[in-house]
């Protein structure tokens, strides 16, 4: 029998988004990472160009990694009590960007100031070459205070900086525009607000083109059916030509997978204390493979080994893409 | 939604004036502000009164052509000015257009065909426009027909049922919205189905909610290109509305900014 042909016609592309620059660009980075691109759903090149390689982040916190799980404190060990040697731990983990999350600038966890923040951006990039991803604490008031100054500390390395919120998105915008910084536009789990927060940015100035959708992750377990839905709605939307959801996407996997109680104190029979610690590196390359299939572009991650299988996946998934 | 702009057209008088007195601005500003208000095409039309119908209509393509790249529908009901002009419009272009007879049609796709061109059909014929939905159909089909066999692809075609005036013809706009919707089916990708809106509410008041409200109706039915005044806000409202509530295009709060945005 012969197998008919559904491949898809696509009017649609995504946007292309470097981050990063180097020393001829203005910035110091040894690299840069290209995320996008695509002209098909993910990994089905037989529909069309599919883009760049989904690039993975590792994700780093200011301050505050004792409250990790116990197998991510075994897998960078001392490293952790200093962000900068424990970014550089991430980068030889093969990390093609750092993802710093300012957590400690949450005013009921470290309140730490806007120089503080500026300060560990400056040491962050003096210590790791890769492009890096800011991340605020996620208070409105709190991120308008620190994200201009860690903007300024780190300009002309063309960064990702975020979150621009349907509610916040004024002061990100302004200092990304002026910086010259890569922007992530969140939304919570919903397409017409995703769609509207790049309206907003868009209309305060910022191109849509230097936008990367985050809209919101869940971990597999945790409404990964919801997420990936929304996610392949969004693509499809691009795809069908929808200028406005036509973005990279990134998915916060890392924070998701290891929230899950599955992956901290798995609760299944069959956990030894021999395999205890693979549940939450299953859990978190699991999530992040879903996710690979619904058209993340950036995923931002914890453990090594969950980095390294997931390479492996997309290596397996579309060899055409890989590295 | 494809728009094809009406306002460059010497029924109105300030058009009129301005191709008797060769004035190029009132032209290009109308170009640009249909454009700019969501016009995918801009429609060509000397009027009736034009001595010179052929230099006329070269003159607005000129024009035109000289401040935008979109395509421009040759709106003359003349095959000798169609035929002259054609082959001479840089870019896209459309023929406003062909009737449904069989040799009429024939050389109208032929000569959209030789030049890359959109096509709009009429279902009319010798015997006027039909009085009934089914001669719509027919006649729409008939032109659906030779466009097949003269190697005019579908997505060239577009088809406009005739609306006539409700306060002259009640049924017309019924019928219209039927033959849209059997039309649509007719090929695979479908043809266009066009109409030229305004026309619905001619001598009428309320005529820009006549308008915009029947054109959300044959959107709803498969309409998806008309003859139209982009510079009306609402009407442009609620063409944009009634795609969204089709599922043509994803919500979000500023929907009507962002479809005017692409």
């Amino acid at each position: 029998m012969e197998i008919p042909n559904v491949s898809a016609k696509w009017a649609g592309k995504l946007s292309t988004v470097v981050i990063g620059a180097t020393a001829d660009q203005g910035g110091t980075r040894g690299s840069t990472v290209t995320i996008g691109g695509s002209a098909a759903l993910p990994f089905m090149s037989f529909e069309g160009p599919v883009g760049n390689r989904p690039a993975i982040a590792i994700e780093v916190w200011d301050a505050g990694a004792d409250t990790w799980p116990d197998p991510l404190k075994k897998a960078y060990g001392d490293a952790m009590a200093s962000t900068t040697e424990w970014a550089k731990m991430a980068a030889r983990f093969g990390a093609d960007l750092i993802c710093l999350r300012l957590t400690d600038a949450h005013p009921d966890l470290g309140d730490r100031s806007p120089q503080q923040c500026a300060q560990t951006v400056k040491d962050l990039l003096a210590a790791v070459d890769v492009p890096l991803i800011i991340w605020g604490c996620g208070v409105d008031d709190k991120d308008n205070q620190i994200l201009p100054a860690v903007s300024a500390a780190a300009k002309g390395e063309n960064c990702l900086i975020g979150t621009a919120r349907e509610k916040n998105y004024r002061t990100v915008v302004a200092v990304c525009l002026a910086d010259k910084h890569k922007l992530i536009a969140e939304s919570p789990l919903d397409i017409n607000i995703a769609k509207q927060v790049n309206i907003l940015c868009s209309e305060a100035g910022f191109p849509v083109k230097d936008i990367v959708i985050f809209p919101t992750t869940g971990a597999l377990g945790y409404g990964i059916e919801y997420v990936y839905s929304i996610q392949e709605r969004g693509r499809l939307a691009a795809l069908g030509g929808d200028k406005l959801l036509g973005q990279p996407v990134l998915c916060d996997v890392g924070f998701e997978a290891w929230r899950a109680k599955e992956a901290k104190v798995p609760p299944f029979d069959t956990v030894t204390d021999d395999n205890r610690d693979q549940w939450g590196i299953m859990w978190e390359s699991a999530t992040a493979t879903v996710l690979l299939q619904a058209g993340a572009d950036l995923l931002v991650m914890r453990h090594p080994k969950a980095v390294e299988n997931v390479r492996a996946i997309v290596d397996r998934l579309n060899p055409a893409v890989s590295a | 939604m494809y728009v094809i702009g009406e306002r460059i057209n010497g029924m109105f008088a300030d058009v009129k004036k301005a191709i008797q007195e060769k004035n190029a601005q009132t032209i290009q500003d109308l170009a640009r502000r249909q454009l700019a208000a969501g016009a995918t095409a801009l429609d060509l039309n000397v009027g009736p009164a034009s001595g010179d119908a052929k230099g006329a209509m070269m003159w607005l393509v000129q024009t035109v052509r000289a401040v935008c790249d979109a395509p421009l529908a040759i709106d003359t009901a003349k095959w000798d000015v169609m035929q002259a002009v054609i082959p001479q419009v840089p870019g896209e272009k459309i023929l406003n257009s062909t009737k449904a007879d069989i040799e009429i049609a024939t050389e109208y796709v032929a000569l959209a065909a030789a030049h890359d061109a959109g096509l709009i059909g009429l279902t009319i014929d010798a015997d006027g426009v039909p009085g009934s939905l089914d001669k719509r159909v027919e006649l729409g089909a008939q032109i659906l027909a030779v466009a097949m066999e003269g190697g005019l692809p579908m997505e060239k075609v577009f088809i406009d049922p005739i609306i006539l005036p409700v306060n002259v013809s009640p049924k017309t706009p019924l019928h219209c919205m039927q033959a849209i919707a059997q039309l649509k089916n007719f090929a695979d990708p479908p043809p266009h189905l066009l109409l030229g809106l305004s026309n619905v509410s001619q001598r009428c008041t309320n005529r820009s909610l006549i308008n915009r409200t029947y054109l959300a109706m044959c959107i709803g039915a498969g309409l998806d290109a008309a003859i139209m005044d982009p510079l009306d806000t609402e009407l442009m409202d609620s063409s944009i509305t009634a795609e969204l509530l089709l599922e043509k295009m994803i919500y979000c709060d500023s929907y009507l900014a962002a479809a005017r945005g692409k």
